[in-house]
């Protein structure tokens, strides 16, 4: 049944030379001596949404949380915990989300597994990424880099991601606004930012530390930024980018939009000399046209703290997300 | 945004005049959960004259549903012949022995975001008992009774409603009449006055001399109703004012108004804090009383017991600030909520604990044991 599923199902997908060998670990040539190396498990629901898939968020996911280590994605592996009676023609348009992902990023999956569960203990099916990635030459990122004055550069418009989830989830449709350059409607940000990471960190020299803000959001990104530099972190609402149904859509549930996940998103902690450099390589790339300064990192005068400077001039904290949030009443 | 800055400027400066001018603190209370909500989301506090107060009062209809209610609603998902529909915030709430979400299993209770869809859970389980928990002011009513009407032509006999929703003038009334308040003006609810008009707000006015201004939830529209508010007070004078037209019209909603009417009539009710409360709550009329949960299961709702040592009551009342109670952010916390202004989105409390500065460690919760799973956050 496995052999079946490989030769069947993922191998004329997937193929490159050293899958193909269907050994018991792939052999890769790698000549940089510093790799980064990282898993993660993909478990989302639904399975397909506006923007995506589970096939290409476990790609994309992984390749972006290398990406924003400071390297650049070689390879990845692709485990699959599948529930009995997975349709089959779902596990392939899944396994060519992976593929076409995997091939824009440049990445090949390299190995694999394959799990199937009876029904009832996993829920359709279960994706985890392991990806290697070749530290880039001269780059150093850390929270220690970090101090008081740096700019905090975001590549977009948050909290698409997750609200799309949401709504899909519980069958709420959204209408756009219909404002003019804003997509329509509710679309995961889905993306890999691999290529826009490599760029910058290979055409400035001031970015300090990068991290995908995907569960949690922006809220939790940026507090564990503050937390991990001992720094202050004060932040512009005016200035976070946020589609307009995205907040709306928010307002009506009663969410707290700097809150929900983002997958195709990521902030970078830079010097403020390099950081207009920064944002015009982020403007000329397809995922950052939307980039924006969002904020400065400041010294911490109690304990390290994540404020927002509303619209309208007031303060208040941004909490590291806690519990689940419910939608509300009315 | 400049002309909306200036204008937010304009309505501080009244806010200003109005402190200096009345030498003591002014306590304007909001009666609206959103209202809460957007307060302290937009910092607006921290916007405002140290001397101008902002009270948070029974906005939130999760915060001042009885614990009575409560102990009822764990007491039908109890049944094995029923399924529970709720509005996400309640399942949180503790009763007697546990809440909703640590009581009971996923397939005794659904959550849910209407009323239809509540209605569409019994339809969809013909063996059982669909309890809807109708809870909510005036503006959540009119849905529960367009499904209720609807269970009546469609004898879609499995569904029952355990209706607690509650009247937001009345509550104001007896706000108004308790001894110990110190309330000055209110800054009315925007979604409850989409229903009911700002002239149902006329009677506080007249009866009791306070300024009552209806906004809506933009930053700007509530920093314009309290400056509103203010300058009343600064001229001595009670006024009945929307500063929300866009959507608030004096009359209100009449369609929506007549199928309250049609469907319910107001019952005296137990509120949290407040105590009964004169013609504050709508029960089932006669003609629909086969879709109550009481009728049918034949349960006297009681008023229910706070737990020890929580002040929700007092917060609902305005009467304190949630840190002032002993529990709040120690043994009360969102992960882990004793009273229901913790647990709500809305309450006061957990926007005092979520905005306000109490520094958390994320979503570790250390006093549950075992691995729970995060639906909402099952986003990768």
């Amino acid at each position: 049944m496995t052999d079946d599923l490989i030769r069947h199902h993922i191998l004329p997908k997937l193929k490159n030379d050293t899958l193909a060998e269907l050994g018991d670990s792939a052999k890769l040539n790698v000549a940089s001596k510093s790799l980064c190396f990282t898993t993660d498990s993909y478990v989302v629901k639904p399975l397909f949404f506006n923007g995506g898939d589970i096939g290409k968020l476990a790609v994309c996911g992984t390749v972006n949380d290398l990406a924003v280590a400071g390297s650049k994605p070689v390879a990845l592996a692709l485990s699959l915990i599948i529930e009995e009676g997975f349709e089959f023609e779902l596990l392939d348009k899944i396994l060519s989300s992976v593929s076409q992902a995997a091939k824009q990023n440049n990445v090949d999956i390299v190995t694999g597994d394959i799990k199937t569960v009876e029904a009832g203990a996993a829920d359709k099916i279960f994706i985890n990424t392991a990806g290697i990635g070749e530290k880039l030459a001269g780059v150093d990122l850390g929270f220690e880099k970090i101090v008081a004055g740096d700019k905090i550069i975001i590549n977009g418009t948050i909290g698409d991601h997750g609200l799309t989830i949401i709504s899909q989830r519980e069958g709420i449709k959204f209408q756009s606004q219909s404002r003019k350059g804003w997509p329509s409607p509710l679309q995961s940000d889905c993306a890999s930012v691999a290529e826009l990471t490599c760029e910058l960190l290979e055409n400035t020299s001031g970015i300090k530390f990068m991290r995908d803000p995907t569960r949690g959001g922006l809220a939790a990104t940026l507090n564990e930024i503050s937390t991990g530099s001992g720094l202050s972190i004060e932040i512009r609402e005016a200035d976070v980018p946020v589609n307009p149904t995205v907040q709306a859509a928010a307002n009506m549930l009663g969410f707290d939009v700097l809150t929900i996940a983002n997958e195709g998103k990521f902030i970078a902690i830079v010097s403020p000399e390099s950081a207009d450099d920064c944002l015009n390589i982020c403007k000329n790339h397809p995922l950052g046209k939307e980039a924006r300064i969002i904020g400065e990192v400041v010294e911490t005068h109690d304990t390290p703290t994540v404020e927002l400077i509303t619209k309208i001039g007031g303060k208040r904290i941004v909490q590291m997300p806690y519990g689940r949030e419910l939608p509300r009443i009315c | 945004m400049d002309f909306m800055l200036d204008r937010i400027h304009k309505a501080q400066t009244l806010c200003n005049a109005a402190c200096e001018k009345m030498g003591r603190q002014i306590n304007i209370m909001e009666v609206c959960g959103t209202h809460t909500v957007a307060i302290f989301r937009n910092g607006i506090r921290s916007t405002l004259p140290k001397r101008l107060k902002l009270l948070t009062g029974p906005g939130c209809p999760v915060c001042v549903t009885d614990q009575g209610y409560i102990d009822t609603v764990l007491q039908l998902a109890d049944r094995d012949d029923c399924v529970i529909a709720t509005y996400g915030d309640m399942v949180r709430v503790p009763g007697k022995g546990g809440s909703l979400e640590t009581r009971c299993t996923k397939a005794d209770v659904k959550v849910v975001l209407s009323s239809e869809d509540a209605l569409q859970l019994a339809k969809d389980n013909p063996d059982k008992t669909v309890v809807f928990v109708a809870v909510g002011f005036e503006t959540t009513a009119p849905a529960t009774a367009v499904v209720v009407k609807e269970a009546a032509a469609g004898s879609i006999d499995n569904f029952c409603i355990l209706s607690g929703h509650k009247l937001v003038v009345p509550a104001m009334r007896a706000l108004l009449s308790g001894k110990n308040h110190n309330i000055d003006a209110f800054l009315c609810p925007g979604h409850v006055s989409v229903i009911i008009g700002y002239r149902a707000f006329a009677e506080i006015v007249e009866s009791f001399g306070r300024p009552c201004v209806v906004a809506g939830f933009e930053p700007l529209q509530i920093i314009e109703g309290l400056g509103e508010i203010c300058q009343q007070l600064s001229a001595g004078k009670a006024e009945l004012k929307s500063v929300y037209p866009a959507v608030v019209t004096e009359q209100g909603n009449i369609t929506a108004q007549k199928i309250i009417a049609e469907c319910f009539e107001p019952v005296d009710g137990y509120w949290r804090g407040l105590g009964k409360i004169k013609k504050s709550t709508l029960k089932l009329k006669d003609k629909y009383s086969r879709f109550d949960s009481l009728k049918r299961f034949n349960i006297t709702e009681t008023q229910g017991e706070d737990t020890s040592g929580c002040r929700c009551g007092e917060v609902l009342c305005g009467l304190i600030e949630p840190p002032e109670c002993g529990l709040f952010g120690k043994s009360c916390t969102p992960l882990e909520p004793v009273g229901p202004c913790m647990v709500s989105s809305e309450g006061a409390c957990a926007a005092w604990f979520k905005y306000g500065g109490i520094r958390t460690s994320g979503d570790q919760d250390i006093r549950r044991p075992g691995f729970r799973s995060n639906e909402n956050k099952q986003t990768q």
